[in-house]
């Protein structure tokens, strides 16, 4: 138990996928901007992240690893995100449209989303079990909630401010986000204290 | 001389990370170091390379309606085949580039040269395109990379620089210095690049976050 809490701080605060991994950078600056936006495209991605791993972790144990074939991993992954994708796109809108309607513009975009395909490879090549697997994937799935909320924050503080003008647009918000990603490392060390003895 | 306009667009003009913006997680993920941004460089341009001349003679074959899938499985054999041989003749590269090999699947450059240039061009100005974006891509690293391992590790490609080895700023290799020196490199280039590229070129529309992007306000405002 201890074990899989470890893996869900870690993955949400130290090893966020966003400021620390660089994955999904460019969600990260392209929809961090107003804090609907930002909330619905995270809440997508945890979305995404868990069925994905849903999908493709017994994938490669089952199927791929008793057959030899991990070097197709890349191509299989891709591919059952891609279509998990359409395929969830598709059954929200026949059933919940009150859900499709809040999420529904965020899930073609994620297939295209290198957090998601970096989650489920990372599974692997940690050797989690299928529990550990799922519970990093929704760590880093609230991780990248956490960045874009305080982000979007801290972008519409910076909206009425007078910034240089070769500074304008994209290097301001790349500096802003240095410092946000400054603050997550902060917290590094924090957990192996709080569970330092087990 | 179109060919070569066609080669050179991509390092300065059209330069998929500084200009476009393209590609920024691997960007900032594996500029740590000189050679790993090479060895990244590498595998990209390599990748870019083969998907451009693939998806520029299949252009009339793969049906429009499911040409994305169509990209991303062709992208993804080339990504496989670029990461095995790494594995088989470079391992430590492989070690340092981790999951960022993979992840060249969903590299924003590659599919976008296979959209918006590959789809419509013969095979031979595909070919000298990726090659162009790929050294693009390449020189923008390696710019990102100089800057990092010098003042961040006080090292060049792993040769130790006398006086800086001492008084090193450590966070520059960190998450936090890769996006401060990537904000500050886009800063100069703005402020000393002459003219600002029409946002059609490098299509917008193209990207699968056009609907929703706030950047996009910012290129229309320029």
């Amino acid at each position: 138990m201890t074990k899989l809490i470890i893996i869900l701080l870690s993955a949400v605060f130290i090893n966020n996928y966003v400021l620390s991994k660089f994955l999904g950078i460019c969600p990260f600056l392209g929809v961090s901007k107003k804090l609907d936006s930002a909330t619905g495209m995270s809440l997508a991605v945890i979305f995404v992240m868990l069925m994905a791993t849903a999908a493709t972790f017994p994938i490669q144990k089952y199927i791929l690893d008793p057959n030899n074939l991990g070097y197709l991993q890349t191509i299989v992954f891709i591919l059952v995100i891609a279509s998990l994708v359409q395929l969830v796109e598709i059954i929200l809108k026949k059933y919940i449209p009150s859900l499709h309607k809040s999420l529904g513009v965020y899930l073609p975009l994620i297939t295209t989303n290198c957090a998601v395909l970096g989650v489920t490879i990372l599974n692997i090549n940690e050797n989690y079990t299928f529990i550990e697997a799922m519970v990093n994937s929704l760590g880093s799935g609230l991780g990248f909630f956490l960045a874009m909320v305080m982000f979007s924050g801290v972008r519409s503080t910076m909206e009425g401010s007078d910034i240089p003008e070769s500074f304008r647009g994209l290097p301001i918000t790349l500096i802003a986000a240095s410092i946000t990603s400054l603050s997550f490392m902060g917290l590094g060390g924090v957990i192996e204290n709080i569970f330092g003895g087990v | 001389m179109k060919a070569l306009s066609n080669f050179t667009k991509g390092i300065i003009k059209e330069n998929p990370v500084l200009v476009l913006v393209l590609g920024t997680c691997p960007t900032l993920a594996t500029s740590t170091s000189v050679i790993n941004a090479l060895g990244m460089g590498a595998a990209a341009t390599v990748v870019l390379f083969f998907s451009n001349i693939l998806i520029s003679a299949l252009r009339k074959i793969i049906p429009d309606k499911v040409r994305i899938p169509c990209y991303i499985v062709l992208i993804a054999g080339l990504v496989t085949m670029v990461q095995m041989l790494v594995k088989a003749f470079a391992p430590a590269l492989d070690e340092s580039l981790g999951i960022y090999l993979p992840l060249i699947v969903v590299n924003c450059i590659i599919l976008g040269r296979a959209e918006m240039f590959a789809s419509k061009n013969n095979v031979f100005d595909s070919a000298v395109d990726g090659l162009g974006m790929g050294v693009g891509f390449t020189f923008a690293l390696f710019l990102m990379a100089t800057i990092r391992e010098i003042f961040g590790n006080g090292t060049f490609a792993g040769i130790e620089i006398p006086v800086l080895i001492d008084n090193h700023i450590s966070i520059l290799t960190m998450a936090p210095g890769g996006f401060f020196v990537f904000g500050i490199l886009i800063a100069v280039m703005n402020k000393f690049a002459k003219y600002k590229p029409k946002k059609k070129n490098f299509g917008c529309e193209d990207c699968p976050h056009n609907d929703i992007c706030s950047q996009k306000e910012v290129a229309s405002n320029d």
